[in-house]
């Protein structure tokens, strides 16, 4: 196999014709960008001194900056409308259509999700996830970041459990599944847990299959809070060390234990941070996928709403079911967007 | 009602040789309002910092009202504080700060209430009782911080540099108000400051310090009179004393050939520093002569009116170098810049420092 570059010259030409497209579209762009700017204000500049020399009123000339807001939005506002805004009004409008989007269906997908009890099952384990990982995660998050603060080690200790959030939750799944894996009796195990519960005397067991006490959900919803709880550590210690020294001392002064420092300094002061962490969790959770999708596939009673999304639209051919499952999700995802921005909006205006 | 007593307290920081605070030895009486002065770094924050147990101490005890307290957490000591950035919790209203320390302690509702009511009228926050921190003004907050210490009427009252963050004008009216409301109180108080106006104005005592060391602990007025070395000399007072090392000299100290007249007694005491002595004179201690007199000759450079009196800034040729001085003078004898003026020290004023030690003389 030779590889010839005569050949390939015409692609050659395209790539280095599209690289130099682009240098000059981008740099074009910046230097507009960086000089309309001055010239207005260079402009602005002379128009006030005349004004001011002349006597009269100065008269506010925002318009302008107003176009040149928009040139700037234009580019986000557009891909936004392209990636974000028209999918959802697509698939909106999708979930009123049959299974193939061929007729209109009125509400028929709605009431088979809450109709089906395979669906239901399905919503009741979102809920499962969404009250358990947020609450646990952002918990063992602020245990941890509160034990490791200050004490001997803190950069390494807060390194080791930051770092399952650098791995994929493919990635992370997979090596759960590690964990969770089974070997009959007779076999050497493999898995880490049946391993120990060899060690304990124990019969191995097949984890993901046992549907008793939702436990099969319950060892996925370990992996996302495993995940998750790093994160909820990192932002949480930043908000400690944020708490003012004096203020601690304060409290240490006016008399408070361990136990009444946290929760009625400590806590109170990093309330906010908390607040979104467990928005942002929650948001996460609501929207897991990853793992379900890789450990169980959502068989055994495991499946979450976006995974069965997935599988009604992608496998099962049945689009209506899957949009109508997107916007329940979207649904349950923008009254705890609002509250956080209201949130947002809130601490600015008390800072 | 208390007293305290710093017996040979030591706090030296892990990672350092110099001690920041070396062998304090203080004793303050029960009601006394004493103030701990000095530049930053000389440890009166960290002795002020121990005492509230904020601090380890590694050598020597701290006793309060006889009772030592080394090596017990802040809780059980009894102590209040009022720091410099107030330290208020953000989360809680101003009556809820004041309650904080005696909800901890389990004071019946009525008990809290009658105190926070009572502190807030003695600091006329009664209209602010429901605000959260944030909503108050700086002077507002110093006067919370001053109410949450209160409310507890504990044994001693700890302070520092509470004035610090307020703006000129409120820092006088404050000093007063502080300075009042502790003597009505009767409360032990220790108060850390940089401030020599606020440590003169308000202390019963005031405690000098420098790198760790206790310089001299006096009251204000004989602080003034007679410091005990050329630091504390330079440190109380605004404008500070002149000082300025000069030869000894048969009959006196020479400052270019015009020469101070010392008693004998002074000079030998001079000796034992050498052929040099400081000599310290006030500002204020100062009479402008005629030339023909034999004062010091000035070159005015700079006139602060004060409107009462003025503060000229000037310097004098002394033995090939220049050095600066500063006297008071009553608006009648205002100099112009530019102008030499004739200063004679008053001889009874003068302060005279062995020139090695740097102790009185």
């Amino acid at each position: 196999m030779n590889f010839d570059l005569a050949d390939h010259a015409d692609k050659f030409l395209m790539l280095g014709g599209g690289l130099i497209a682009f240098v000059v579209l981008v740099g074009g762009l910046l230097l507009v960008l960086d000089v309309i700017p001055t010239k207005l204000a260079e402009r602005r500049t002379v128009r006030l001194a005349a004004a001011v020399e002349a006597g009269t009123p100065i008269k506010a000339g925002r318009s302008r900056e107003g176009w040149l807001a928009l040139g700037f939005l234009l580019p986000a506002v557009l891909l936004l409308a392209i990636g974000l805004i028209f999918p959802a009004i697509r698939t909106t409008l999708l979930s009123f259509r049959n299974k193939d989007s061929s007729e209109w269906a009125g509400f028929d997908n709605y009431t088979w999700m809450f109709a089906q009890p395979d669906i239901r099952q399905v919503l009741f384990n979102t809920l499962i996830w969404v009250l358990v990982v947020p609450t646990l995660a952002t918990a063992i998050g602020l245990l941890y970041a509160i034990m490791v603060d200050k004490a001997r080690g803190e950069a390494v200790a807060k390194a080791l459990i930051f770092l399952p959030m650098a791995i994929s939750f493919v990635g992370a799944s997979i090596i759960w599944k590690f964990v969770y894996a089974y070997r009959s009796g007779d076999q050497e195990q493999i898995g880490l847990l049946n391993q120990i519960v060899v060690w304990l005397g124990g019969e191995p067991q097949q984890w993901l299959l046992e549907q008793g006490y939702k436990l099969n959900t319950l060892l996925l919803i370990v992996i996302l809070i495993w995940i998750q709880a790093g994160f909820a550590m990192v932002i949480l210690s930043a908000a400690i060390k944020a708490i003012p020294a004096e203020i601690v001392e304060a409290a240490r002064i006016d008399g408070t234990n361990a136990w009444q420092m946290f929760w009625r300094v400590t806590l109170p002061a990093i309330r906010p941070a908390v607040i979104v962490v467990v928005i942002t969790i929650t948001i996460g959770t609501l929207k897991v996928f990853d793992i379900v999708r890789t450990m169980t596939n959502g068989n055994y009673e495991t499946s979450v709403i976006a995974n069965e999304m997935y599988n009604q639209s992608f496998r099962y051919g049945e689009t209506g079911h899957g949009s109508a499952l997107a916007v329940f999700l979207f649904v349950l995802v923008i009254p705890i967007v609002i509250f956080q921005i209201r949130n947002i909006r809130k601490q600015r205006s008390e800072a | 009602m208390a007293t305290v007593t710093y017996a040979k307290a030591s706090r030296v920081y892990p990672g350092t040789e110099r001690p920041a605070v070396n062998e304090l030895q203080l004793d303050i009486a029960d009601g006394e309002f004493l103030v701990l002065v000095g530049p930053s770094g000389c440890g009166k924050s960290t002795s002020l910092r121990m005492l509230a147990g904020l601090e380890d101490v590694d050598g020597g005890q701290i006793l309060i009202d006889g009772r030592d307290v080394t090596h017990l957490p802040p809780k059980a000591r009894d102590i209040a504080m009022v720091f410099q950035n107030y330290a208020l919790y953000p989360h809680m209203s101003v009556y809820e700060n004041m309650a904080f320390a005696l909800k901890l302690r389990k004071t019946s509702k009525a008990e809290i209430d009658r105190r926070v009511k009572e502190a807030a009228g003695l600091l006329q926050l009664e209209e602010y009782l429901s605000r959260k921190p944030k909503a108050l003004s700086g002077g507002q907050r110093q006067r919370v911080a001053m109410g949450r210490a209160i409310v507890r009427e504990p044994q001693v009252f700890l302070m520092d540099e509470p004035l610090s963050n307020l703006d000129a004008k409120l820092r006088v009216q404050t000093r007063s108000q502080i300075a009042s409301l502790q003597a009505k109180l009767g409360i032990t108080t220790v108060y850390v400051t940089h401030d020599q106006v606020e440590a003169m104005t308000m202390g019963h005592r005031v405690a000098v310090m420098l790198d760790g060391n206790l310089q001299q602990v006096d009251t204000p007025r004989a602080l003034y009179d007679t410091p005990k070395n050329v630091f504390v000399a330079g440190f109380m007072g605004s404008p500070a004393m002149n000082l300025k090392t000069v030869s000894l000299v048969d009959g006196g100290a020479d400052f270019a050939g015009i020469v101070l007249p010392l008693t004998r007694e002074q000079i030998e005491a001079a000796r034992t520093g050498g052929d040099k002595v400081t000599v310290g004179f006030r500002p204020e201690d100062t009479d402008i002569v005629a030339a023909s007199e034999g004062g010091l000759p000035i070159v005015v450079e700079l006139v602060e009116d004060l409107g009462s009196d003025a503060n000229v800034y000037g310097h004098a040729e002394i033995g090939g170098t220049s050095e600066r001085f500063v006297v008071r003078t009553d608006r009648r004898h205002m100099p112009n810049m530019g102008e030499t003026i004739y200063v004679k020290p008053r001889p009874d004023k003068i302060h005279l420092f062995n020139a090695q030690t740097t102790d009185r003389i």
